[in-house]
């Protein structure tokens, strides 16, 4: 039913074109080729010249144990960060859906810190629960809890994971918000006659009626938690202690960039994306399906 | 099976806005009941507090003997048909009719005789499968009913369930509306702004204006004794011609002072009025032939700057009149006609239009 435009220039829609492809080719097709290019070599220490060396550095990649611990790291981090921050999101906007006097300023609130960028957001956090300075470290101390991120693999797990999800937040909260309310209301009053309770109303109808919404956050959060939480672990941990929050983009960074192996790092890189494409294959394969349009 | 009575029901809205100004009437066991009247009197808000979807601030209603006002509306054993009929988009029309009973853990035989059951009664056998989407307006409306039919409620409630359909469908559903109704005996309150679906559907027609009732009776009854101005203007069409008492050429009546009606129907085309009735001179301004009847809308000739009465809804431009006479009748525009009507064809209301006049 789409229409299409007719051009009497044959020329013309390609020149339309163009921009969106130079784009698209300069800022992905292009880096991504020479990613893959760069994990086929090795580079010398000054950077002076490289050789081709085929799959070793997949090979190297493969054999060390610290690759499989930053794919656990990767799991655990994804899966936390991507179930929390959805699920709090979609509690946050059923609330914001309720006609309150103060949902204009709740949802003003909701949204902010979507706009702090995040190595400011992981700085944020860093004030908040330094184990010395943090505001709200100490009065876990005061609770005995012996609260140290720096130390503590599993305590610097969960401050990046709580950062990470509060940026997220905002963003899921937004098209959560959007897709609740652009289920009609009646619908909802019909559920109440037809005798369905606040929480069968919610599973029976409005979960399935926002799953298009739902699917398309779980596949902009999946990216989200692979490749943007980057800066968030940069200023939060580091990736530390002893390598804890080291995910695989963190890795990525950390021998490229700190580890000068630029080899290992493209052929990370490259292993990243097979990851990331497989993953949104899957769910387009197979959570689509339960998607209700 | 159960009345439905309403006692003194009060609605405002938090904000202080006064929606429904205390309304009392009954609806009897097995009747249908229609509530019209203008887009903003309160019709659809009055439904929703009978439903249970508003909450009623003050005054009481009574469905089957049991005042339902602090009851959630799962628990007033009534079904509803929406505007937009509200169909579950995501399930199948058989699961559209069957998640009530589900909610209501009825065993699943029983689910599927009553489904199929209603499936039968609304000719919608061939569409048990089909999700809502892939159904015409004519069959979500069907899908809607059978939704609200299957409960077996104590009372059925419409709200303006025919108005997103095409005008030849609307008169197809408005008359099985009725006829399942009457099958069905279950009392049923319906709202709408059309006054021919008012008419035609109702036991009680109950006219509403500004959160308010203007009359309450037979729809009949009300056509023929419309006890305001505005019930007398908003019920028939083309509405009842209104003009004040004093302007009325050549018509007395006691008293002097108030608003003269009379129905475009009722006005004949003689030379001579009848006896104690009542003559207009007219210039033809427009006509309208509608086959088997002619609309004539004629501008009192005389009296040019009389001051004219208006009344809200359907209302005529000072000094215009319409006439409705048999198709055959054609004046040409501009033609003088002289217009008459009997003194029985009357209709006589207060200055204020609020009050009806018996002549």
């Amino acid at each position: 039913m789409e229409k299409s435009a007719v051009f009497s220039s044959k020329l013309l829609p390609y020149l339309l074109l163009v921009p969106q492809l130079i784009i698209t080719f300069v800022f992905f097709y292009w880096p991504a080729s020479q990613a893959l290019w760069q994990s086929f070599l090795r580079e010398d220490a000054f950077g002076l010249s490289s050789e081709f060396i085929g799959m070793e550095n997949y090979q190297a990649l493969f054999a060390q144990p610290e690759y499989y611990k930053a794919m656990l790291t990767t799991l655990v981090f994804s899966t936390l960060v991507a179930g929390l921050s959805l699920t709090i999101a979609l509690l946050f906007a059923t609330q914001a859906d309720k006609s309150l006097k103060a949902a204009p300023a709740y949802k003003t609130f909701m949204i902010w810190p979507y706009a702090v960028a995040p190595a400011v957001a992981g700085v944020l956090w860093i004030f908040m629960f330094h184990p010395s300075l943090g505001t709200l470290a100490r009065p876990l101390r005061w609770m005995n809890f012996d609260w140290n991120p720096l130390l503590n693999g599993n305590h610097a797990m969960a401050l990046v994971v709580m950062a990470a999800i509060w940026k997220q937040i905002s963003y899921n909260f937004l098209f959560f918000l959007a897709g609740l309310q652009s289920i009609p209301k009646s619908v909802i009053e019909a559920g109440a006659i037809d005798g369905a309770g606040p929480m069968r109303r919610f599973w029976t109808i409005i979960f399935p009626l926002l799953s298009p919404t739902s699917f398309f956050l779980l596949v902009v959060n999946v990216v989200y938690v692979f490749f943007d939480t980057f800066g968030i672990i940069d200023a939060v941990t580091g990736g530390g202690p002893a390598g804890a929050t080291t995910t695989m983009v963190y890795k990525v960074y950390a021998d490229g960039r700190l580890g000068g192996d630029l080899g290992s790092s493209a052929a990370q890189s490259v292993v990243l994306m097979i990851i990331v494409i497989a993953l949104t294959a899957v769910q387009f394969r197979y959570v689509e399906r339960k998607v209700q349009y | 099976m159960a009345n439905v009575a309403l006692r003194n029901v009060h609605k405002t809205y938090p904000g202080g806005v006064e929606a429904i100004k205390g309304i009392d009437f009954e609806v009897g066991d097995g009747q249908f009941c229609v509530l019209v009247g203008p887009s903003g009197c309160g019709k659809s808000t009055l439904l929703r507090m009978v439903a249970g979807l508003e909450t009623i601030t003050g005054g009481d209603i009574d469905i089957g003997g049991r005042i339902v006002n602090q009851i959630e509306p799962a628990d007033r054993d009534i079904a509803m048909v929406f505007q937009n009929y509200a169909l579950y988009p995501h399930m199948s029309v058989y699961n559209n009719m069957a998640y009530g009973l589900r909610n209501r853990g009825m065993p699943k035989p029983e689910i599927d005789t009553r489904v199929q059951e209603a499936a039968r009664i609304l000719e919608i056998g061939a569409l048990l499968d089909r999700k809502p989407r892939q159904l015409s307006g004519g069959q979500r409306q069907r899908v809607a009913m059978g939704r609200a039919i299957v409960r077996q409620p104590k009372v059925f409630l419409f709200d303006e369930p025919l108005s997103n359909l095409d005008a030849k469908l609307r008169i197809a559903m408005r008359v099985e509306i009725r006829k399942l109704q009457r099958r069905l005996k279950t009392t049923s309150i319906y709202v709408t702004h059309d006054q021919l679906e008012a008419m035609t559907l109702a036991d009680i027609l109950v006219v509403m204006n500004g959160g308010r009732v203007e009359q309450i009776g037979n729809p009949l009854e009300i056509y023929q004794k419309p006890a305001t101005t505005f019930v007398a203007s908003f019920i028939g069409a083309p509405p009842m011609n209104l003009m004040p008492l004093r302007d009325a050429g050549g018509f007395k009546a006691a008293g002097g002072d108030g608003i003269l009606g009379i129905r475009p129907e009722d006005i004949l085309l003689l030379n001579e009025a009848p006896a104690g009735g009542l003559a207009l001179n007219l210039t033809v301004e427009a006509i309208e032939r509608v086959g088997a009847e002619t609309y004539i809308y004629g501008v009192r000739s005389q009296q040019g700057d009389a001051p004219t009465v208006s009344a809200k809804p359907g209302e005529l431009p000072p000094g215009e009149v319409i006439v409705r006479v048999p198709g055959a009748i054609a004046p040409a525009i501009g033609e003088r006609i002289r217009a008459t009507a009997p003194r029985e064809k009357l209709h006589l209301f207060s200055a204020d239009g609020r009050q009806r006049i018996d002549l």
